[in-house]
């Protein structure tokens, strides 16, 4: 039997001791003696996350296959367990082998939201591994991030050695082969950094030097020595049918947040949508065959004895056969007592259809997500959702049964004005209106039920929205009061409900979002005062942050509330994701004549991703009858 | 075919809870391949439940459930698919066909259970603790304060204790177990060793649940059969 890092007595004492004792259906286990290298892969938030995280599935099981590597993972332990750990001084285990982090080779850590940068810091010092990386050596395993954030690693540059740029399932083979050669040369740390800086889509901070102007802007971004490349290139899979899926992923035995089979049916989104990034950085967007999606669907549930399937993907209705997969899970796998998970889909009638025969009509609600009130601001933001659309498919929704929607929306987006913030709640009031005309008193289950929801919206790298301003706490939640008060006047007020989230989360996420080399040490101060799970509500501590922005000496206000111009150097510009810095400022100068771009299919803009030569952008277009530029 | 399922709990699976044992075995369920049977309606579930659940930290050689199937299986075969599919810490021991009625419920037949007791290695009072077990066992009642939400209660225990010895270091119990009456051996040890002086320190104990029983006597005269001797061996076909 495998021995435990922790005693009984602490296991017992402690929160849901089940997420620090490994041993879940499917877990990899290999002989440490007889593996090259040991790889701790780690999501830096609690098990119950860490263990929803498609992508570390993914990664776990491409490395597992490879009889010279064992995999295992790691977690944050929660602020209980931290505690002892950090009193009894016990050092931070992987699950399956409980062995120390520190005596692994590599320690991976997916970086998929801003606010657990300070959980970086737990694990590196749980672990007993200096938070600087200049501080390690070959006692320590080398610290690689990969993930969304990775795309402006800046702010967490200094406690890394490398980073993976793009999607994990390209070089890290090349990488890993690297580090056996040179541990046999025995190279010395610096020199193996060196050379994996030379493999594409790989970054060590350490060869790089950021000198700054006067007015705080970056003045250059330059490599410090010979043979180190100036501009890191995005790694894409370009075949996402025989790409690497896990078809035994590992079966929690307590809950997690995503307890089921997840299908990842395309990755990217043809949209284009201004404020979001991970449309810009997952381009070109490529599908993945229905027969071999068909494949992974039986073979997971199979070998995981999950009882309910989801669809993944950014925008899913945009799966070419989104109606293929769709009916072959609800044919293949309903009379099996398997629940299927339907991702928010355009309502129409195929979707409402669908819909109808996996849920509950009557408990479930319909999903929309205009992200903005009012027309403009939807072409503002390029999200070709009319309200036309919104009503239709919701009169028909009404029709089929169902009397609850949920609309999301964004909250202090790039030149929203008032009116537009109103128009949120005119919206929400015209769908209400729509229940109370179309369906008739005798048919009605009671009132409809409108949620609204709004997020204050972070201008994220790489969109084109990354030279707009942001806004003080203060401000946000002006807005969110507009939104409140016009929904508290509208004639159906009673059946719209009206949620908003806290504003001054949103301010940091945007420092983390586009800061520079310069914010590490504000993450230091921070998590030196006690700051860990910044993304858990009941963690959270701003003033905590401020503080420790003064004590760092660093001006939040210099990232978050100043516009950019066209010429200023960003931090992460060293980093090409196939779409061009120009593209982007196109479509920043068309929001502000708010005028929408056509999505990949219907015409291809040139966004530059085609030089990836894959998915959408090679495909035959009506419109065009060509290929993409 | 009602089925009822023998299992022994160890090592690291002590440490996941009843709720998530259930989810366990929906999944080692399905993994296994065995054709158990939903209960009707809009969010049909598994025809399954437990005889008794299992405190978080105790092992167990005696855990039961019935399920029902729409398949039938062999026992042997059922088994060898189930460990198969099942993770280190859970070994599904028993698989017996049982009567359909409801009285025969695993749930409502549960009448006692055997416990092992012993102290976590460096937990065990200095002193000698284990003299005076059959003096405490050989008394007519045993009083204890119980602790409700409306105060604080004495109660005989001494009723539901059915047996108690010790052997090695090693406490053995038989104790009332189920809807009824159910006894926990932690509560009977701290009552012990509270008559001699000594208190055990939080997480002392190791417990180990040996059997679960049904009580088939007449005539308010108890007899007790593991739950397993009320059903039958599937053979192959
Ligand atoms: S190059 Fe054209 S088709 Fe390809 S992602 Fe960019 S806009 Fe879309």
């Amino acid at each position: 039997m495998r021995k435990l890092a922790l005693s009984d007595e602490l296991l017992l004492s402690i929160e849901k001791p089940a997420r620090y004792i490994g041993g879940e259906v499917n877990a990899v286990y290999k002989d440490a003696q007889k593996v090259a290298v040991r790889f701790a892969m780690c999501f830096p938030d609690v098990y119950e996350i860490g263990m929803s995280h498609l992508g570390i599935q993914i990664l776990y099981d491409m490395f597992n296959q490879r009889e010279d590597v064992w995999c295992e993972r790691v977690y944050s332990p929660w602020v209980d367990l931290d505690r002892v750990m950090r009193e009894r001084h016990i050092p931070l285990f992987a699950l399956e082998s409980q062995d120390p982090i520190r005596d692994f080779d590599f320690l991976g850590i997916t970086l998929q939201y801003e606010m657990c940068y300070t959980n970086i810091l737990q694990i590196l010092d749980l672990s007993g591994i200096p938070l600087e990386a200049s501080e390690r050596d070959w006692g320590c395993p080398i610290v690689i991030g990969g993930g969304p954030c990775a795309y402006n690693p800046e702010p967490i540059a200094e406690f890394f050695d490398l980073f993976y740029i793009g999607e994990g399932e390209t070089v890290y083979d090349d990488l890993l082969e690297l580090y056996k050669t040179c541990r046999k040369e025995a190279v010395s740390r610096r020199e193996f950094l060196r050379r994996a800086a030379q493999i594409p889509g790989i970054y060590a901070p350490l060869f790089y030097e950021t000198t700054y102007r006067e007015d705080g802007t970056i003045a250059s971004f330059t490599p410090t020595e010979d043979g180190i490349p100036s501009v890191i290139e995005k790694q894409v899979q370009s075949d996402m049918t025989n790409a690497p899926y896990p078809e035994a992923p590992v079966v929690p035995y307590i809950k997690v947040t995503q307890d089921r089979v997840v299908l990842e049916i395309q990755r990217g989104c043809i949209r284009g949508c201004r404020f979001c990034q991970a449309g810009m950085l997952y381009r070109p967007t490529r599908e993945r065959s229905l027969e071999v999606l068909k494949q992974h669907a039986s073979r997971m549930l199979e070998n995981t004895g999950h009882e309910e399937i989801s669809l993944s993907s950014l925008s899913s209705s945009d799966y070419s056969d989104l109606a293929g997969i769709v009916t072959y899970l609800i044919d293949e796998f309903q009379g099996r007592n398997i629940n299927i998970c339907l991702p928010s889909l355009r309502i129409d009638a195929f979707s409402l259809d669908v819909m109808s025969k996996v849920q509950d009509v009557k408990k479930s609600s319909l999903t929309f997500a205009p992200e903005a009130g009012s027309q403009r601001m939807r072409d503002v933001i390029n999200k070709g959702l009319t309200e036309e659309v919104i009503l239709e498919g919701a009169a028909e929704a009404f029709h089929g049964g169902w009397n609850k929607v949920k609309l999301y929306f964004m909250l202090g987006l790039p030149l929203e004005e008032e009116a537009d913030r109103k128009d949120i709640a005119h919206l929400a009031e015209k769908i209400a209106a729509t229940y109370y005309e179309e369906v008739p008193k005798d048919q009605r289950q009671g009132r409809c039920q409108i949620t609204v929801s709004t997020s204050f919206f972070v201008p994220k790298p790489f969109t084109p929205f990354q030279w707009a301003r942001m806004y003080t706490p203060g401000d946000y939640l002006g807005f969110a009061k507009t939104v409140n008060h016009e929904i508290k006047a509208m004639k159906n007020q009673k059946s719209i409900r009206y949620n908003w989230h806290q504003a001054d989360e949103t301010v940091l996420e945007g420092v983390f979002a586009r800061g520079d080399r310069r914010i590490g040490a504000v993450i230091k101060e921070a998590y030196r005062q006690g700051a860990l799970f910044d993304a858990w509500t009941e963690q959270w501590n701003y003033e905590r942050w401020l503080q420790a922005f003064q004590t760092a000496g660093v001006d939040l206000d210099f990232y978050t509330l100043r516009e950019r111009a066209e010429d200023e150097i960003f931090p992460w510009d060293f980093i090409h994701i196939g779409v061009t810095k120009n593209f982007l400022w196109r479509e920043w100068q068309k929001a502000h004549r708010a005028e929408v771009t056509p999505n990949c299919r219907q015409q291809c803009s040139g966004c530059g991703a085609a030089r990836y030569k894959s998915g959408v952008c090679m495909e035959q277009r009506a419109a065009q009858g060509g290929e993409a530029e | 075919m009602k089925v009822r399922v023998k299992f022994s709990k160890y090592g690291i699976m002590k440490f996941i809870g009843h709720l998530d044992v259930m989810r366990y075995f929906q999944k080692a369920m399905r993994r296994a391949g065995i054709d158990i049977a939903f209960t009707e309606g809009m969010s049909p579930h598994m025809i399954m439940s437990f005889a008794q659940p299992l405190g978080v930290g105790l092992t167990s050689d005696g855990e039961y459930m019935d399920i029902e199937v729409r398949t039938p299986m062999s026992s042997e075969e059922a088994i060898r698919r189930l460990n198969q599919a099942g993770a280190e810490g859970i070994t599904v021991t028993e698989w017996k066909q049982i009567p359909e009625d409801k009285g025969s419920k695993a749930m409502t037949l549960v009448a006692a259970a055997d416990y092992e007791l012993r102290f976590r290695k460096g937990f065990a009072p200095k002193l000698d603790w284990q003299s005076n077990i059959s003096h405490f066992f050989a008394q007519q009642s045993i009083p204890v304060i119980k602790k409700t939400k409306k105060g604080e209660r004495e109660v005989d225990i001494r009723p539901f204790l059915y047996e108690m010895y010790v052997n090695a270091g090693t406490v053995y119990f038989k104790l009332a177990a189920g809807s009824e009456a159910n006894l926990k051996p932690e509560l009977v040890m701290d009552a012990y060793l509270a008559t001699q002086g000594l208190e055990a320190q939080p997480f002392a104990y190791e417990i180990h649940r040996r059997e679960l029983y049904a009580d088939i006597g007449k005539d308010g005269k108890r007899k007790l059969v593991a739950l397993g001797a009320l059903g039958e061996d599937v053979p192959c076909a």
